[in-house]
């Protein structure tokens, strides 16, 4: 077994600290490909499954059968440091799942809400999600070819965002750019911190 | 929970959903792991080099302490072996009794992490 150089202090558990960030955003905006894009492998793929019992409302005429369901979520590892691993989380693209929501914005870092200009409406949910929960977000607008180009405030406004909330263009499938998003997000994150520590001072 | 603009006519399974399995097979029927809560970036590593086979252990028992030689995020384990997390949450939990894994919980359980470690996360992403 490799134990490598440490720097860490006597008595410490020889393990990293896991950090965690979402990609949220419609189904099909790109979030699996920028997972892809900054991963250091390709994105995994993990599942929960759901019970029928926690169906409730839903629908299941002709699938009475079937006593269980399974929500995906891709995901992919960015080793920052020997101390520090930040796993990246695509949320499941439906409304229905929003009880693995919770479970993955439990602690999670922030959050960058991928939206596609043709299909605005489709990450509502998500900027609702964060912004309710009090999770740092950032807009990134994935720049699809073909797609018409909307200046940065038009998207801003269409979405109705607290103007603090940063709204950038991206394209998911580079890993420079999608850094850049991450990068952006850890920034707002930390201003949001020190403007609640002014709001309630010790 | 109420879910804003969730509409109740909207299908339950799609392919999206993935497909159906019978998830706790492995785990002998048992939904909740003995010992352990497991979050999804929990990190497992294994205690010892090796298990032979014992009872009470199965073949996915063994895989996950041959995995967890290397760190490996609860996710990561769920996704190696191609089962559900809540399936490998239970078999966690029976290593994790048997003192065959140790389980780091992620910092959020033990409070909101310092500014230190987005500044981190900023440098280290910047020099990727």
């Amino acid at each position: 077994m490799d134990y490598g150089r440490s720097e860490r202090p006597a008595g410490a558990p020889p393990v990293p600290t896991a950090i965690k960030i979402l990609i949220a955003g419609g189904f099909g905006v790109g979030k699996t490909t920028m997972v892809g894009a900054v991963s250091e492998t390709k994105p995994l793929r993990t599942e929960e499954v759901l019970t029928a019992t926690g169906c409730g409302i839903d629908d299941l005429t002709g699938v009475e059968s079937k006593s269980t369901t399974t929500v995906a979520m891709d995901f992919g590892r960015i080793t920052i440091s020997d101390d520090l691993v930040l796993y990246l989380f695509g949320t499941p693209g439906q409304n229905r799942f929003w009880f693995v929501w919770d479970e993955l914005a439990l602690g999670a870092l922030g959050a960058v809400v991928l939206a596609d200009t043709r299909r605005l409406a489709d990450c509502f949910p998500s900027i609702d999600y964060f912004e309710g929960r009090g999770t740092p977000f950032v807009v990134a607008v994935n720049c699809f070819e073909g797609a018409r180009t909307y200046r940065l405030d038009e998207v801003q406004a269409a979405l109705n965002l607290d103007p603090g909330v940063p709204v950038l263009l991206c394209d998911a499938r580079k890993r420079e750019s999608s850094k850049e998003v991450l990068i952006t997000l850890m920034e707002h994150a930390l201003k949001i911190r020190e403007s609640r520590r002014r709001a309630t001072p010790d | 929970m109420t879910v804003p603009g969730e509409s109740t006519g909207e299908q339950w399974v799609d392919d999206h959903a993935g497909p159906v399995v019978r998830p706790y097979a492995v785990t002998g029927g048992r939904a909740r792991p003995v010992t352990g809560t497991f979050d999804l970036i929990s990190l497992v590593t294994a205690t010892r080099a090796g298990v032979s086979p014992e009872v009470g252990l199965g073949p996915e028992h063994l895989a996950i302490v041959a995995l967890c030689q290397r760190i490996q995020s609860v996710a990561e384990v769920a996704a190696h072996l191609d089962l559900p997390v809540g399936a490998i949450r239970v078999l966690l939990g029976d290593l994790m009794a048997r003192d065959l894994v140790q389980v780091r919980e992620p910092r959020a359980s033990a409070g909101l992490p310092d500014d230190s470690i987005f500044e981190a996360v900023i440098n280290g992403l910047r020099a990727l």
